[in-house]
């Protein structure tokens, strides 16, 4: 583990999970009886509870951010690039904690969980949960640890609509949000990827209406298809252009005039897919999409975004990178204009990248040096 | 603090709301909101400014001032500044006006074409002149639109903007009775404080 150590890891992580018995009434009217959360911690806590820093996930995330889970484990947690000793989310400074969002299916409550009610898989019958009652969920965890306030809650993508909807919702309860290639709300052409994204899912035959639980034979082919699509809009055209061109698979002669794997960039699509399939739940993959679709802080004010963001104390660090056409900087942009109407205290970077959203999980040096120089203000608030 | 930032900083109110364009690495900014508790932002476009102004804990938007001031509402500040910034922008008359939609009052600085040195490395040398206010050679330089005194004078008549206080240093930011009586002369770095007439 010393190489790893060097390279600022921060090495092998056990998750931990947390059991609430106090019921969770969610945004659909449906009251969750009893849950579970997963989560994982980095760093230490200090004495006065006040280094911590929330860490959401996106889309396809889990709790797993940083570090590895054994010695052999092959790649690192989805946020690798950014904590770490000596990385934005310093762990030599910082306690940062990472939750499994309900509705997952890696350890906390969610669509492969048993509902206590019935007996059975919660399958399709699991509650529709959205971004607040996933604020709801993470400040019961925040209890649990005893951390009154956040020094920062973060995020990328879905991750950084959480920490927006953080400073929304409990603004006692964080000094700083850090919002990263997020945008206020989807667009309709977001919204429409992840229909298409729905519609491979729910219209493979083994979906059969969310219950493959029962049979076991999951609707792998759906699922494989709504990760390709979403592979596809999370990489910029160049970033695609110059990772595979038009390279062949294989060397020898011409096309082979069939539509086996030809190209690259296909079986990469497609190892991708299979890949996700292996570790993901069909059920959570719709209702994860079904919570981006719904976010949108400005629809109870009649579209207002900056009324939305008025009663918000933290200061906010935007970023944004120049490729990402999922979310692009235009988005986060409105989320900057919506603070500046009201006055709050806003830093915003627009870093030119070309791997398109997926910037945001990647060490891109202009990335890292404003995210620390940010985070260093923090630490330096909190005095760690 | 340079003493032109002084001096800029001495326009500025207590608690007064500032946007500073081209904030650089946010050093004014940092200043004005510890000694005159102002509050507010800076823009600026270059990363590395961009990165510094956050170190110095100042809000900074990046953002392209070529592009306009659109992302705030009139009369949104009390002051908005632009500390050796105006012969850089594509449209200094736009700018100006932009600048006071936005603010109350507008305090601009910048390098005087006229300074008799520079009058000289050009007459003279017959070179482009390089100075303390102007350090890049011609061809690698940001300015794009060089002015003197008398020609911003012109341009804030033109534009109806009233011209509230001007100030003029020389090259090592004094301001020696010559700059006063013959500032398009003698002045290197000009000051104005600015409002709509």
């Amino acid at each position: 583990m010393t190489a790893l150590a060097d390279e600022g890891s921060v090495g092998v992580i056990t998750p931990r999970t947390v059991d609430f018995d106090e019921p969770l009434a969610l945004d659909s009217g449906r009251v969750l009886p009893a849950y579970t959360i997963a989560y994982e911690t980095y760093g230490e806590l200090n004495a006065d509870a006040s280094n911590a820093i929330l860490v959401c996930h996106a889309l396809s995330g889990n709790h797993h951010a940083a570090g590895y889970h054994h010695h052999d484990e092959r790649k690192p947690g989805w946020w690798e690039a950014c904590i770490g000793p000596g990385k934005p989310l310093d762990t030599n400074r910082f306690f940062v904690v990472c939750s499994n969002n309900l509705g997952g299916c890696h350890g906390s409550t969610g669509p492969t969980s048993t509902d206590p009610e019935t007996g059975h898989l919660y399958g399709a019958d699991f509650p529709l949960v959205t971004v607040r009652d996933w604020v709801r969920s993470q400040a019961r965890l925040a209890d649990h640890l005893g951390i009154e306030r956040w020094a920062a809650v973060a995020g990328g993508s879905l991750g950084g609509m959480q920490a927006m909807q953080w400073a929304i919702d409990e603004p006692e309860r964080l000094r700083h949000a850090v919002v990263i290639a997020a945008a206020p709300r989807l667009s309709a052409q977001n919204i429409a990827f992840n229909e298409v994204a729905r519609q491979a899912i729910r219209s493979d035959p083994d979906f059969q209406e969310g219950r493959y639980a029962v049979t076991g034979d999951r609707p792998r082919t759906g699922l494989m298809l709504a990760r390709m699509l979403g592979h596809i809009t999370y990489l910029s055209e160049a970033a695609m252009g110059e990772k595979f061109g038009r390279d062949r698979r294989g060397t020898a002669g011409g096309y082979r005039y069939n539509y086996d794997v030809e190209f690259e960039v296909e079986s990469y699509l497609r190892y991708q897919g299979q890949s996700f399939v292996d570790r993901f739940d069909a059920n959570t993959y719709l209702l994860m999409t079904r919570a981006l679709d719904y976010f949108d802080p400005a629809a109870g004010h009649d579209g207002d975004l900056a009324a939305a963001l008025s009663g918000v104390t933290a200061p906010f660090f935007v970023a944004s990178f120049t490729s990402d056409w999922r979310f692009p900087p235009a988005a986060s942009h409105e989320i900057v204009r919506a603070l500046l109407d009201t006055d709050k205290r806003v830093s915003y970077a627009e870093i030119r990248a070309n791997q398109g959203h997926d910037a945001f999980l990647m060490p891109v040096p202009r990335y890292r040096e404003v995210f620390t120089t940010y985070m260093q203000r923090v630490a330096a608030e909190v005095g760690v | 603090m340079r003493s032109d930032l002084e001096i800029v900083a001495s326009w500025v109110g207590r608690g007064d709301r500032v946007l500073d364009l081209g904030c650089g690495d946010g050093r004014l900014l940092r200043h004005l909101f510890d000694r005159r508790q102002a509050t507010g932002y800076g823009l600026e476009i270059d990363p590395e400014g961009i990165t510094r102004s956050i170190a110095n804990g100042v809000n900074v938007i990046e953002s392209d001032i070529d592009e306009g001031l659109s992302d705030f509402d009139d009369n949104a500040f009390d002051q908005v500044i632009l500390t050796q910034t105006l012969q850089a922008v594509q449209r200094p008359d736009q700018l100006l006006r932009e600048m006071l939609r936005v603010g109350r009052t507008g305090i601009v600085t910048f390098p005087n074409f006229a300074y008799y040195r520079l009058r000289w490395h050009l007459a003279v040398k017959g070179r482009m002149p390089m100075s303390h206010a102007l350090s890049y050679a011609w061809y690698e330089t940001p300015n794009i639109h060089f002015c003197t005194i008398h020609d911003f004078e012109a341009l804030c008549e033109q534009l109806s903007i009233h011209i509230i206080e001007q100030r003029v240093l020389s090259h090592d930011y004094k301001s020696p009775l010559l700059a006063r009586w013959i500032p398009n002369l003698f002045g290197e770095v000009a000051l104005y404080r600015i409002c709509r007439a």
